[in-house]
């Protein structure tokens, strides 16, 4: 007997769909919101701690992935409008570029990890609780914290663009059902735009 | 006689869909199975937390050492705690019945998201498993209490980060079922049920929902920074490294406050459902309950500092703390005056729900009257952490949301099975439960104002009586639950059909046959001008 109870293939409603990424949205900014907040105790608890530590990281590279990261939401933002447009093959060539500088993200991401494990810097290590202060420690600590954690949401991001790739190459996802790589979009720029307060929140206000 | 039915023709209980068996449980889709699977889930593990709490009253038996050391009392009232709090109450009404209900009651066939709200369950079932995995494994159970406080949380030797992780999977699962409801409430009504033509356990959902989307996610990093801090030591709630222990505090409350509105919220929906059913009557003041609705959501949200009154935090703060807790208890007594005013000249017709509903307004009170004895600052100080505290939450918490509980279960029973329950037992159960319920906490009170602590194993000999009545109390009301328990599992077999409508309700899941069809409705129901959820003549 064929069961009827699962229509919901049948049943679409991209305004549903879309409405629920953006409640998920706004779990995402209060899990970080709670991360900003105890930043932003720290921070006025320890102004000068949090300035000497912000020097020891780099900004260029900083800068450079901030830069990275609005490029690869242009090129989503475009896909989406190729999509509408009937060009399968432009839209998969946009989100190849944007998953292409995700990963490039990463990749300075772990550059720059590494060079603090070299300096001898990570949560608890002997070196940073040694030879560094109460405030420096806390500015490391939510260093690693809330950017590992912004890694984590890089990673989830890239995994949705995947999903959206092999939808719309399976032809599930086209101009008419185009919710996935909407929502794809709208995760790919909230993680854009988490990173574009933790940028000077750490790198830039010293 | 099971011939090739069209889907509707067969309830959603004997369906034969694409699993069979016990898969074509936990794998369904359907709004309805999965809150049944809920159900099933909730009272498992109310039963282990019911157990915890009765061994730890037995302790309190008599003063000293009566059948467990202290570090094991400690796990058990942590246990007892998580159990109850993040795996019963939380999930309780809003998982089970917002569920089963929700989508019938809006005229709709299922939620939005029905593969997410599998998710949800499993989820669930994945953070039960990681809760529990901290008590078989490793060094002992957790003894931190419930709220898990820095920086005991992280110096504790005990099997702490199971219970960390689950409690943030299990949090997880609670705002994947609110974003569900959310969305469901937004887009499936159907046509004509306009906002103000919703019943209000859909309008109470709505409110809840809400809570658990903005509020969860704030634990859920504060649990995360926890593990963190176990494991390597980052510093931000540890005092050592220059993190501050009261900054967890704040954090923690900011969700664990608006979670209480997350727990009584649907449960006075439910009263509000039951309510104007047996009385037969237009409920009164429709909107002044949704406006008290989003008001407690809202101002719920800004009163956490009040369970920190002793843990350090400048005296402005603690007036504006203080004066939103008063305000937040205005919305809780506006829905009492509703309530009562609802059943003033209507025809009341007396039935085990009702019994269960209007012994919730009787312990919702004392429990509400009692919150503001500690959002007082004056009398907070000299009863924090006392066993007063704890005859507060409980009078709140089990005797609000846990009574609502029985009553919207004893209410929609005969919609989710089928079948009615034996009446007879069922006012039996409710009775010595109520009694017993008594017995157990209104003791509390006295003892805390005498001074007792909460949270110890042992206490001196002028407490004696006061808890000895205390674990009567315990007694009789498991004597009540079991009696509860056994008739509804019995008439869920073998109890009398139900009718589609027995209690002659105006809502919409009283419009479709018991057990409801697998679709809910042939048709999508509309709504005219004047059909409403409390329409009685």
């Amino acid at each position: 007997m064929e069961n009827t109870a699962n229509n919901d293939h049948v049943h679409y409603d991209a305004e549903a769909s879309k409405i629920g990424m953006w409640l998920f949205i706004f779990t995402e900014l209060l899990l970080f919101g709670g991360l900003f907040l105890i930043y932003s105790v720290y921070r006025f608890m320890n102004p000068e701690a949090f300035h000497l530590a912000a020097e020891e990281l780099n900004t260029s590279i900083g800068a450079l992935n901030t830069v990275l990261l609005l490029i690869s939401s242009m090129t989503i933002a475009m896909s989406t409008t190729t999509l509408q447009l009937k060009k399968k093959g432009a839209t998969l060539g946009l989100l190849a570029i944007t998953i292409i500088i995700g990963i490039v993200f990463l990749v300075n991401k772990y550059f720059e990890w590494g060079v603090k494990f070299d300096h001898g810097i990570w949560p608890g290590s002997e070196h940073l609780l040694n030879d560094f202060s109460q405030g420096e420690i806390l500015f490391f600590g939510l260093y690693f914290v809330m950017t590992g954690l912004h890694a984590l949401h890089i990673i989830i991001g890239l995994a949705i663009i995947v999903a959206a790739i092999v939808r719309i190459q399976k032809g599930t996802v086209h101009e008419n059902r185009a919710a996935l790589l909407e929502n794809a979009g709208l995760y790919w720029h909230l993680v854009d735009l988490i990173w574009i307060f933790l940028f000077p929140l750490f790198y830039l206000i010293t | 006689m099971q011939t090739a039915h069209s889907a509707n023709e067969a309830n959603y209980l004997t369906y034969k869909g694409k699993y069979k068996g016990l898969f074509g449980w936990i794998f369904s889709t359907d709004h309805k199975r999965i809150g049944l699977l809920y159900l099933y889930s909730i009272l498992t593990m109310f039963s282990v937390g019911v157990l915890l709490g009765l061994a730890m009253k037995f302790e309190l038996l008599a003063p000293g050492k009566t059948i467990m050391e202290a570090q094991t009392y400690n796990s058990a009232f942590t246990v007892h705690g998580v159990i109850m709090i993040f795996m019963v109450v939380i999930p309780g009404l809003p998982a089970v019945f917002g569920n089963i209900m929700l989508p019938i009651m809006i005229g709709a066939k299922d939620v939005a998201f029905p593969k997410l709200n599998l998710l949800s369950w499993w989820l669930y079932v994945l953070g039960v498993c990681l809760v529990l995995s901290a008590l078989l494994f490793g060094n002992g159970a957790p003894d931190t209490g419930w709220t898990f406080y820095a920086p005991y949380s992280f110096k504790s030797g005990t099997n702490l980060l199971p219970a960390v992780f689950g409690a943030f999977v299990l949090g997880f699962s609670s705002i994947l079922t609110g974003l569900n409801f959310l969305v469901t409430i937004h887009r499936l009504r159907c046509p004509g049920m306009k906002w103000t033509k919703m019943p209000l356990f859909v309008w109470t959902l709505y409110g809840t929902a809400w809570i658990q989307l903005l509020a969860t996610p704030v634990i859920g990093i504060t649990l995360v920074l926890v593990a963190l801090e176990r494991i390597f030591g980052i510093g931000v709630f540890d005092p050592a490294l220059g993190g501050d222990p009261v900054l967890y505090q704040h954090l923690f409350w900011i969700y664990s406050h608006p979670a209480v509105y997350v727990m009584i919220l649907p449960a006075m929906g439910a009263i509000s459902e039951i309510i104007p059913t047996f009385a037969q009557k237009q409920i009164f003041g429709y909107k002044a309950i949704i406006a008290s609705t989003m008001a407690i959501a809202f101002v719920g949200y800004l009163v956490w500092g009040h369970h920190m009154f002793t843990a350090g935090m400048s005296g402005t703060a603690q007036y504006y703390f203080s004066l939103l807790t008063f305000i937040v208890a205005i919305p809780s007594a506006i829905k009492v005056f509703n309530w009562i005013s609802t059943m003033y000249k209507g025809s009341i017709n007396v039935q085990t729900p009702l019994y269960w509903a209007a012994s919730f307004i009787f312990v919702f009170l004392i429990g509400g009257l009692s919150g503001l004895v500690l959002g007082a600052l004056a009398t907070d100080i000299y009863v924090h952490d006392t066993a007063f505290v704890v005859a507060h939450f409980h009078y709140i918490v089990f005797g609000g949301t846990g009574f609502a509980f029985f009553a919207a279960i004893h209410y929609w029973f005969p919609k989710i099975f089928g079948r009615m329950y034996d009446k007879g037992w069922a006012n039996t159960g409710w009775l010595v439960f109520f009694i017993g319920f008594l017995a157990l906490y209104t003791p509390m009170f006295y003892l805390g104002m005498m001074g007792m602590p909460r949270r110890y194993y042992d206490y001196l000999e002028e407490f004696h009586s006061g808890n000895i009545l205390s674990t009567f109390g315990s007694w009789i009301m498991v004597t009540g639950l079991v009696i509860i328990v056994i008739n509804l599992v019995r008439s869920a077999r073998k109890g009398e059909p139900a009718e589609m409508n027995p209690w002659n309700s105006k809502t919409l899941e009283w419009t479709v046959s018991s057990p409801p069809p697998v679709e809910n409705f042939d048709e999508i129901p509309v709504l005219d001008e004047n059909d409403g959820p409390y329409n009685y003549k």
